[in-house]
């Protein structure tokens, strides 16, 4: 919502195994940025931005 | 007797948290004719839920007849709710957001509601850095 640059999706893993498959999820929440970084953990705003902008290559 | 998705008692608890709703709030929902059990719960979730407040409302879409709409949503697995307040915010739930999840559903359709995102102002000075498109995917499971 603070950005109109960022979309955001939760997504009920078990229901979709491909996608734990596909970004290799081992353990959740993780966050995939941009179809390739990823957090694990529940992680603290300042982080999931910075992941962001590293994803972007700031 | 109780019917649908939703217990009386949470009906009465969001009843009274969505008096707090100020703009409009929208739930797209994309599922379809022969509706996968997730998708169904969903759907009969998100209607009970938009049914507790006339801020409230709900739209259906069948991801395959619909499927220019699902496209220009960019949804392309089902259950997916898009919660849309003034404008689409880039918020997509995909899976049925039971458990903490339906927390996060309910706070989510309060903070479109308000256009409030409640972040601090370190961490919104720091998002004005991104200018680009970036698509954040939170992987979760029920609990």
């Amino acid at each position: 919502m603070a950005s109109e640059y960022i979309s955001s999706d939760m997504v009920e893993v078990s229901e979709f195994p491909h996608l734990a498959v596909k970004y290799n999820v081992q353990g959740v929440p993780a966050t995939i940025v941009n179809e390739k970084h990823s957090l694990v953990g529940a992680q603290p705003e300042m982080d999931v931005v910075r992941m962001a902008l590293k994803a972007i290559g700031k | 007797m109780e019917m649908g998705v939703l217990k009386d008692r949470d009906k009465k608890t969001l009843t009274k948290v969505f008096g707090e709703l100020t703009g409009q709030v929208k739930l797209v929902m994309f599922t379809q004719e022969v509706e996968c059990e997730y998708c169904q719960l969903t759907r009969e979730m998100v209607e009970e839920i938009a049914a507790l407040s006339d801020k409230l409302s709900v739209e259906v879409h069948d991801f395959v007849q619909d499927a220019s709409k699902a496209k220009e949503f960019g949804v392309d697995i089902i259950p997916a709710v898009v919660v849309m307040g003034d404008r689409d915010y880039g918020i997509r739930f995909y899976g049925i957001p039971a458990g903490y999840e339906f927390n996060t559903l309910i706070e989510t359709i309060l903070d479109v509601s308000r256009g409030e995102h409640g972040l601090p102002q370190s961490v919104v000075d720091e998002l004005a850095k991104v200018d680009q498109p970036v698509h954040l995917q939170v992987m979760i499971t029920p609990t």
